[in-house]
């Protein structure tokens, strides 16, 4: 049982400037190296992804002259999984005059992360939030508008100011395509060179630099060798490690779990935000789930009976009979408390039996008061296609009775730990998007993704790494590097064909999600942890020696490709195991049932635990270096929202 | 309840292979499954026996990407309305059907093995001119141009396209109009996109054609079968940008 | 759940798609007529001109209710349209050249495109396709515009020409139609009637087509539209239908 970790040195130097927090990102900009623009087209970037952050780097990289090599496991880069963002994105632009801020977008992500994000980071994105809105509408984003003309704003869970931008239920797919559009330009004009249907299986590292990547053309089967003078990862989160989340079933973690191999360090891995509205499963066969965008919190209100084991339908439950849970603890924020607190919340009545629908796992979203009130056009008009999407998945009409809903898997706030920079700790390797930890600490606010995403890949990365290809070209790559990561693919690919064994990869798969939303999900003990850090090397071993995979390698072999998923899920389970263990106060969406209040609710331990928890990847199980996290400007105090 | 099925699949080893249809006996199939779920039983299935899987395309299976798509029983992501293939569960089956189904058919969309097609022509129409130039950081403030609400919703309608190629299935002339049109209309109705508005219509029009597709003789298919429900006028839009534009 | 197989029966034979192989060709860019949307900007602008040209040939078809001389009067009236202005019968060629190169260019873009369309889909489903949208006359377009104009042949030698008529090319054109749809000949008539049909489901749709081809059409404009197309056509077979029926029940004699 791998539960032992070592302890290395800390991390010191995160690279970010002094001085006073407004000016810090000013002063990055104007200290960061400038590119000779006639060099550029001599410096080479890979960027894997094209989310709204490896979209938005690889287009505005290109745009900025770079020659850059782009990569998806999709048929287009439109179809990354950004597209699936329903809710909205954050900016501070203070449209409404609710006494909105730079400040306070940056104090409330950073209070809402549970004091466990960088400040400086923090305050980065808040600054660079507002050029998000300015640049996504000059691309022809439709953002909501109002009757004047401009731009309508809503509010969302955790934040009590109107900032949250949308485009109906589809404000992810929009950014993204304007993303895409600028991308596909690029491509036009041949500054990027797109690959799709192209799934990255290593980094090349050379003389101690990321250097390239090795990728498997997943139409021939192909596997090809790229390098680079930096390589860009933008690979997303890793949610479907717990096989059932919210993610697209491609979302995987092999990107930067074989960089993470290669030398970069993971941080905060046990960090995952369980979203509180999704469609409860309906059986065995679920193969993901769906998100209900947490907007319809605004209107519904939650409840669940009163008495356990009610199993009348929800028209004949009278109101004083309904336990509408989160207005009831929660009077400030009611309906709209941030998601680890709504999630937990809907567990806790479930384990107290209060649960509804099959198998008593879900709770009542309710939207009677809210068409009572505003009228039935009105809620179809604000929430049309979501009541639509669940009616289809469901087959039950939401007009008519309450939705059911659940939490599940939703995003990873863990990632490949990176500088001020967005540089990891293999230089010449940035990490952008969800793939890296950097800027929700513990927990992620509602819409503040779509942020993030597009502040590191249009404003942050083209910047910071200008800094570093400034010092390029870095010249040839030694040809064994680059062998021998390559015979490290092939030999993986070889053991998973010819092993025919007796399970499935996805069978495989679907009970190491169980095991870690059973043991390392919305709530973790020390003794659920050492279950999982039992069970998952047993899993993995049989995996290993009995996973069945059919076909060739040298075609599109869809079984392969989510054997090889799930290979590298199973190493980073553990690792997740590993970190959540080791922090043994709550934090965020991550939630240890030793340490609560006389309230249960979540109880930090700052004295101990507030570092990040860099993990550097040792053959002889993982090494933490902690990053220690100090407040100048935001008060620590303890989350709150009574 | 469970269900029992019959499946007319199409499967073809890779681009230069011929395909044929293979019978394949479903039981036990759940009403609340989704077409893929059965699909994805049906596949480990194939695999335990050491058979190729089916390959289809999917990816967020929430009807958002645009991946997914097989033409179900005739109809391109099946009889439901506005729905796509992923999107579409078990209970609109009956028990004991014959459930024929087959990849996209349209020369520009080459079937690249079983049910997957490549759908990169589309990427490649965009590239002609589906965008709005302007670089990161270049921006006037979000707030300096008003829009007109309905022409920002219109404009939002015509934007929702996910690029799953099913009018092009459905089109009997193979034509991607309603894709093209959808693109050309989002960008058109916005003060944003006038500038390039005029050379746009024409890039992506001629684009459009030298990938192969068909042109649009105005028989509504792909409107129908269309996921999104992309209204028909924005091919009347399109239309008329090509046409001013020509001038 | 179990899953039983069949392999390798196949059900449907599938023409191979053989040469659909295809990478990204750079295209062959054919300027305005080479395009599709300008094919379709021609057979609509072409549609339109013979439109025009069928609501008054049935104008002056109607004119035979008025008698002999009334419609011999406005036979003649066509051919010295103009005078003294233009010599005779110039106007009356003038029309006559642009129908013809209107049918000309018309039938060029439908097979063009019909060309381009068959390129565009070689492979046809197993599964019979639905149709789901805008009603059966669009599906007749294509053979309909055919028998139209095979018809339109055949209806030229009948009625102008006279070759296939029994009162023969030296008959006034009054005699012509009165020999020509003798209820003896109810056949021809039948042809007629026919034919007609087909044009009024062409028009049906051709006419709304039209607008939304040249870019005149929007969501708010379709159903007013599409009344308008069923209307006019409706009118146009039965404005050209009464004629022939007139003189095949002995009205018009
Ligand atoms: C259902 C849902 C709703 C959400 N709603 C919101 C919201 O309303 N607001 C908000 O702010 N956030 C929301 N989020 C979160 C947000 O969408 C994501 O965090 C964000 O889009 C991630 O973007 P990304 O660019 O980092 O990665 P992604 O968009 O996940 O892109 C990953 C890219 O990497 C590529 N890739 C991955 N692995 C490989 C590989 N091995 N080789 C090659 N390419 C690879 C993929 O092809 C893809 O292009 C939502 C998330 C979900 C699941
Ligand atoms: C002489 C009588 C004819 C008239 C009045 C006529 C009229 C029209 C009109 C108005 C349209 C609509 C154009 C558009 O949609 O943009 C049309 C379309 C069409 N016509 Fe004709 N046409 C005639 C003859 C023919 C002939 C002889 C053919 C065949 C060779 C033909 C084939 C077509 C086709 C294929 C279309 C395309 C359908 C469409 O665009 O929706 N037509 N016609
Ligand atoms: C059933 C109704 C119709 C009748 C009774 C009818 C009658 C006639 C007559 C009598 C003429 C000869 C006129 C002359 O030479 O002076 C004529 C010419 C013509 N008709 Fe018709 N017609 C009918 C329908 C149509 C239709 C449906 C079309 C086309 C689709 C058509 C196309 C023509 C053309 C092109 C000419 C030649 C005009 C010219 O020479 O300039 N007719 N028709
Ligand atoms: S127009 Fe509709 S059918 Fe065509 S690609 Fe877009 S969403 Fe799919
Ligand atoms: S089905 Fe085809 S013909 Fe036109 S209206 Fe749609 S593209
Ligand atoms: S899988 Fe994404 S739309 Fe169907």
């Amino acid at each position: 049982m791998s539960t032992g970790y070592t302890e290395g040195e800390p991390i010191r130097d995160t690279k970010a400037p002094e001085g006073p927090i407004e000016d810090r990102w000013e002063k990055r900009k104007f200290s960061a190296k400038l590119v000779n623009p006639a060099n550029k087209r001599k410096l080479h970037v890979i960027v894997v992804g094209t989310g709204l952050a490896g979209g938005s780097a690889a287009a505005t990289l290109g745009e900025l002259g770079y020659n850059v090599t782009s990569f998806c496991y999709q048929d287009t880069p439109r179809r990354a999984h950004s597209i699936a963002a329903q809710g909205g994105i954050n900016a501070a632009k203070n449209y409404r005059g609710d006494g909105d801020s730079i400040y306070r977008l940056f104090y409330d992500t950073v209070k809402g992360g549970d004091f466990r994000a960088r400040e400086s980071n923090v305050y980065r994105l808040a600054q660079v939030s507002v050029n998000i809105i300015d640049q996504a509408v000059a691309q022809g984003v439709p953002f909501a508008r109002e009757y004047g003309g401009l731009l309508d704003t809503r509010s969302f869970g955790g934040a009590q100011v109107s900032r949250t931008f949308y485009a109906r239920g589809q404000t992810g797919q929009q950014l993204l395509l304007g993303a895409y559009q600028a991308l596909e330009r690029q491509i036009a004009a041949g500054t990027v060179k797109m690959h799709t249907r192209h799934e990255m299986l290593d980094l090349i590292v050379s003389d101690g630099r990321a250097r390239g990547v090795i990728v498997r053309d997943m139409v021939t089967g192909e596997i090809e060798r790229h390098v680079a003078d930096a390589v860009v990862l933008a690979s997303g989160g890793y949610g479907n490690v717990f096989f059932l989340s919210t993610n697209a079933k491609g979302c995987n973690t092999t990107a930067i779990w074989r960089a993470h191999r290669r030398g970069a360090m993971f941080a905060n891995p046990c960090y995952t935000q369980i979203h509180p509205t999704c469609i409860p499963v309906s059986g065995d066969h679920q193969s993901k789930l769906t998100l209900m965008s947490e907007s319809l919190r605004n209107d519904g209100r939650v409840w669940v009976p009163l008495k356990a084991g009610d199993t009348r339908p929800a028209s004949a439950i009278p109101e004083e009979e309904r336990d509408y849970y989160l207005e009831r603890i929660y009077p400030a924020f009611g309906n709209l408390v941030p998601r680890d607190i709504a999630s937990r919340a809907a567990k806790n009545v479930c384990d107290e039996g209060r649960g509804v629908g099959p198998g008593g796992l879900g709770v009542y979203l309710d939207f009677a008061d809210a068409i009572r009130r505003l009228g039935r056009e009105a809620v179809e008009k604000k929430y049309g296609n979501l009541f639509e999407m669940y009616e289809r998945i469901t087959g039950e009409d939401p007009y008519a009775q309450p939705m059911r809903i659940y939490p599940a898997v939703h995003y990873t706030m863990g990632g490949l730990w990176v500088d001020y920079d967005l540089q990891s700790t293999i230089p010449g390797l940035f990490v952008i998007g969800e793939a890296n930890f950097s800027d929700h600490g513990a927990n992620r606010l509602g819409a503040s993704a779509l942020m993030q995403g597009l502040s590191d890949g249009y404003f942050v990365l083209p910047t910071t790494i200008g800094d570093y290809l400034a010092n390029g070209p870095y010249g040839e790559v030694d040809e064994d590097d680059v062998t021998e990561a390559e015979a490290e693919v092939r030999q993986k690919i070889e053991k998973l064909l010819t092993n025919n064994g007796t399970r499935t990869a996805d069978s495989y798969h679907r009970e190491l999600g169980r095991i870690m939303w059973e043991y390392c999900g919305m709530e973790r003990t020390e003794e659920s942890l050492r279950k999982a850090l039992e069970r998952i090397p047993e899993l993995r071993e049989e995996f290993w020696q009995n996973v069945k995979v059919s076909g060739e390698a040298d075609e599109l072999n869809q079984a392969l490709e989510r054997a090889g998923r799930v290979g590298d899920f199973f190493d980073l389970a553990e690792l997740m195991c590993i970190d959540a263990l080791h922090r043994t106060e709550s934090c965020g969406g991550h939630f240890r049932a030793e340490s609560q209040d006389a309230d249960g609710e979540a109880l930090r331990d700052d004295e101990n635990f507030s570092y990040v928890a860099a993990w550097e990847y040792g053959e002889q199980g993982p090494i933490l270096h902690k990053e220690d996290l100090d407040y100048e400007y935001v008060k620590m105090s303890q989350r709150s929202y009574k | 309840m469970s269900m029992n099925l019959t499946l007319k699949v199409w499967r073809q080893k890779g681009p230069k292979d011929k395909g044929r249809m293979v019978n394949y006996r479903v039981e036990d199939v759940s009403p609340d499954m989704s077409f893929l779920e059965m699909l994805d039983v049906l596949n480990e299935r194939l695999i335990l026996e050491g058979d190729d899987p089916i390959a289809f395309d999917h990816d967020c299976r929430e009807g958002i990407c645009g991946m997914c798509g097989m033409v179900i029983n005739g109809v391109a992501h099946g009889e439901q309305v506005a729905t796509t293939t992923c999107q579409l569960h078990m209970r609109h089956f009956e028990d004991n059907a014959v459930i024929t189904i087959e990849p996209w058919r349209a020369a520009p969309f080459p079937v690249v093995k079983d049910l997957v097609v490549d759908r990169s022509a589309f990427d490649r129409i965009i590239q002609a001119g589906g965008f709005i130039s302007v670089p990161a950081g270049s921006a006037p403030d979000a707030h300096s141009v008003p829009v007109k609400k309905v022409d920002a919703d219109a404009a939002f309608d015509a934007a929702t396209c996910i690029g799953c190629g099913a009018c092009v299935a459905a089109c009997p002339n193979g034509s991607a109009s309603l894709f093209t049109a959808a693109k050309i209309t989002h960008l058109s109705l916005l003060p944003q996109g006038q500038p390039e508005r005029d050379s746009r219509a024409v890039a992506m029009v001629e684009q459009m054609d030298a990938e192969g597709f068909g042109g649009c003789t105005n028989t509504g298919e792909c409107t129908a079968v269309c996921p999104k429900g992309i209204p028909l006028d924005t091919i009347a839009q399109m239309n008329h940008d090509y046409l001013r534009a020509a001038k | 759940m179990t899953a039983t197989i069949e392999r390798g029966s196949a059900t449907a034979s599938v023409n191979p798609p053989a040469d659909t192989v295809k990478t990204a060709k750079p295209g062959r860019k054919g300027g305005f007529l080479g395009s599709s949307n300008g094919k379709k900007a021609v057979m609509a602008i072409t549609g339109a001109v013979m439109v025009l040209f069928l609501i008054g040939h049935m104008a002056g078809n109607l004119k035979s209710f008025a008698g002999a001389e009334s419609f011999n009067a406005y036979a003649a009236f066509l051919r010295t349209m103009g005078e003294p202005i233009l010599p005779h019968r110039v106007l009356l060629t003038v029309v006559e050249v642009a129908l013809v190169v209107a049918v000309a260019l018309h039938m060029w873009s439908a097979i063009s495109l019909a060309r381009r369309a068959s390129k565009a889909r070689p492979v046809k489903y197993a599964a019979r396709r639905k149709s789901r949208a805008n009603g059966y006359a669009v599906h007749t377009m294509r053979y309909g515009g055919v028998i139209i104009v095979l018809f339109v042949i055949y209806h030229l030698l009948d009625l102008t020409f006279g070759a296939a008529n029994p009162a023969g090319g030296g008959a006034t054109p009054y005699d012509r139609l009165v020999e020509g749809f003798a209820p003896s000949r109810w056949w021809v008539t039948l042809f007629y009637v026919l034919a007609l049909v087909m044009v009024g489901l062409h028009l049906r749709h051709g006419l709304w087509s039209a607008f939304q081809t040249l870019g005149l059409a929007s969501s708010r404009s379709y159903r007013p539209l599409k009344a308008v197309a069923a209307g006019l056509s409706a009118l146009l077979v039965i404005g050209f239908l009464v004629v022939p029926v007139a003189v095949a029940i002995g009205v018009i004699k």
